[in-house]
């Protein structure tokens, strides 16, 4: 029986033109939605494929604010079976404050005698992209970490995990207890279903307030590329512009003569 | 002295580390007495350590420290980590760079977390010296933020492409210092314990194309995809997809391009039926030439192209094909 926490964190959902806070410090959300980075999608889809395969529990777990509860519902709906709100003003917070605030509740939980043997997170976040929580948590636990993965399998006490290397697909063997932070790419994640949604619902969401005394991001202000006139030429409507199209991969040098 | 991480293929040093070291040499000139030494970890064959010394000289690198013992023959980033920490105690860099590549981030973390110190992933600038303030890539690329990073050593990964390679002034012959790296079992338990190599997978392909076809939800299904491919194999390009595409199953991740995907850096980049959201611009942007084909001459990604077809792909792509094969034959 092997029990996951999986960690992701609720992020501006941003497709196109990107707003900053009045005092550069944030991205202005309020004209669009939340979401979570693809990567964290994946992690939660194997956390419950780990939790289902071995009889273990699938935990979801935010640091961030009562919002959040939100993308929580999301993964219960999924098939998550717990989840765990750190309710923590994170825009003080870098992610070593993050690290600090995951691995006190895998401390507490396991002093209560419940152990997440298996911790997922996101390789990177979709807005600060740190590349950095999984690991200094795992240093915060004293647990073996790998990051970039595509999928994970339990086999016994041991967690094969795959990923892309320089040169082919690379295999590692961790030891439980681990952590592991995924990428997209090695599962498809489910949908939610009409009950799923009703279970996400009805699931109560374990709250708890980050005590810690945060280090900070480092983060002086944000900035936004300058705005570029648009510049685009048209060479055609339809078929017709077939034959400037071509030209043109001639003038670039990548079609001959 | 700034240290840099460095990173080896069959050749020598790779490009992004190359990268790296480019802008190592650009912050140790304005951050500190100019000096530049590197430390490179595991076995070193012949022809890399060869073409490591060249490229290294290239740089004007002075010292490479090279962690090496019999345990150190597969990756493990603690491992890894260590040896970079060893250095650190022993040389007292201002700050270390590595490029931001998967193994480039995940050693940096570690030795973050080993030194206990900030850590600043994907830099492409620095914005002051004093504090030592870089400016990173956030959102995928789509915006950017400065950063405080005024611990000792500042740890930063460099973005790919955020510097172009150049030769130092003066080139150095490299002294390369081998030593064994302080390593506990606890850092070998991580470690690459197999390779499955063979796989097809043409990401490598994909990253390293002069011509990329991009396709996205206008190709309409997984049948849509035909005179891409043709188009794609005209011009000896790679196929690339917005994450629609591989959502919905049409194609496979490898070929997914964006900020969950590659970042590629082609000569021409012919963006087919994809609206130009910001992640998938994040994978796109150090393309020369940008083209886009898409119904709606409002799309972004047509906005902010160099050049644009405004039509139905499917019926503007068979036409370029067409075209390709007259002027080909
Ligand atoms: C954290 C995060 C990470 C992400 N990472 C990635 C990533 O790595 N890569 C990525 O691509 N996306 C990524 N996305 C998703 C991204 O936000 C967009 O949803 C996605 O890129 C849109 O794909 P699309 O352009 O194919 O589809 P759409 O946005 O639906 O655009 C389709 C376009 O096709 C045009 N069109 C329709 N029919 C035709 C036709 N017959 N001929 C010509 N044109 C036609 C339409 O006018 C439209 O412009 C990410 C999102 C998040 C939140
Ligand atoms: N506030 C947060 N709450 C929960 N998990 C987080 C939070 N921030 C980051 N993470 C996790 O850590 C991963 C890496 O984040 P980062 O190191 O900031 O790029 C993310 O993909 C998440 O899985």
């Amino acid at each position: 029986m092997t029990n996951v926490l999986v960690c992701i964190k609720r992020v501006p959902e941003t497709s196109g033109q990107i707003l900053l806070s009045e005092d550069s410090q944030t991205i202005d959300a309020r004209h669009v939605g939340y979401t979570v980075s693809p990567h964290e999608e994946c992690a939660v889809e194997l956390a419950i494929q780990v939790a289902k395969a071995t009889g273990g529990d699938a935990t979801v777990l935010t640091v961030g604010s009562s919002d959040a509860v939100a993308q929580l519902r999301d993964a219960i709906a999924v098939g998550c079976t717990a989840a765990v709100l750190v309710e923590a003003d994170t825009e003080r917070f870098g992610p070593a404050d993050v690290a600090d605030s995951i691995a006190a509740v895998v401390k507490d939980h396991e002093a209560a005698g419940s152990t997440y043997e298996l911790v997922l997170l996101g390789n990177d976040a979709a807005d600060t992209g740190d590349f950095q929580v999984g690991v200094r948590l795992a240093y915060q636990l004293g647990r073996p970490v790998v990051t970039g993965i595509s999928t994970v399998e339990v086999v016994g006490e041991t967690v094969v995990a795959r990923g892309d290397g320089p040169e082919g697909t690379e295999v590692f063997e961790l030891p439980l207890p681990a952590v592991v932070t995924v990428q997209e790419g090695g599962i498809e994640p489910r949908y939610p279903s009409i009950p799923g949604r009703m279970k996400a619902k009805r699931t109560p969401v374990e709250t708890v307030v980050s005590d810690i005394d945060p280090v900070g991001s480092g983060r002086v202000r944000l900035k936004l590329p300058p705005q570029q006139p648009s510049n685009v030429e048209i060479l055609g409507e339809g078929a017709a512009a077939a034959p400037a199209v071509v030209d043109l991969l001639v003038r670039t040098g990548v079609v001959a003569r | 002295m700034i240290l840099v991480l460095v990173e080896t293929d069959g050749q020598g040093v790779t490009e992004t580390s190359q990268e790296a070291l480019t802008f190592a040499r650009g912050l140790a000139e304005r951050l500190s007495d100019g000096g530049l030494e590197a430390v490179l970890v595991g076995p070193l064959p012949p022809a890399t350590r060869d073409g490591m010394q060249s490229h290294l000289g290239e740089q004007g690198v002075t010292v490479v420290h090279h962690g090496d013992d019999d345990r150190m023959s597969s990756y493990a980033a603690a491992a890894w980590a260590a040896a970079v920490v060893d250095t650190v105690a022993a040389s007292s860099p201002r700050a270390v760079v590595a490029s931001g590549t998967p193994r480039g981030n995940e050693v940096m973390a570690h030795v973050a977390a080993r030194l206990d110190v900030p850590m600043a992933a994907n830099v492409v600038d620095v914005a002051e010296v004093a504090p030592l303030t870089v400016a990173r890539q956030v959102m995928g690329g789509a915006a950017l933020e400065e950063m405080r990073l005024d611990a000792a050593p500042g740890l930063l990964t460099v973005a790919g492409h955020a510097v172009e390679v150049a030769p130092a002034e003066v080139p150095t012959t490299p002294e390369v210092v081998t030593f064994p790296p302080t390593i506990a079992d606890a850092d070998l338990v991580a470690r690459v314990v197999r390779s499955e190599v063979g796989a097809v997978d043409d990401t490598a392909a994909l990253t390293g194309a002069r011509v990329v076809v991009g396709a996205g939800r206008g190709a309409g299904s997984a049948e849509g995809f035909e005179e891409l491919l043709e188009l794609t194999k005209l011009l000896g390009g790679a196929l690339g997809v917005s994450r629609v595409v591989t959502s919905l199953g049409w194609r496979p991740h490898h070929e997914q391009v964006g900020q969950t995907g590659s970042r590629i850096s082609p000569d021409v980049y012919i963006a087919c039926g994809i609206s130009g959201a910001i992640q998938h611009w994040a994978g796109i942007q150090s393309a020369k030439t940008i083209l886009a084909i898409n119904t709606d001459p409002d799309a972004p990604m047509v906005t902010k192209a160099h050049y644009a077809v405004i039509g139905d792909l499917h019926e503007v792509v068979p036409a370029i094909n067409e075209e390709l094969r007259r002027r080909l034959a």
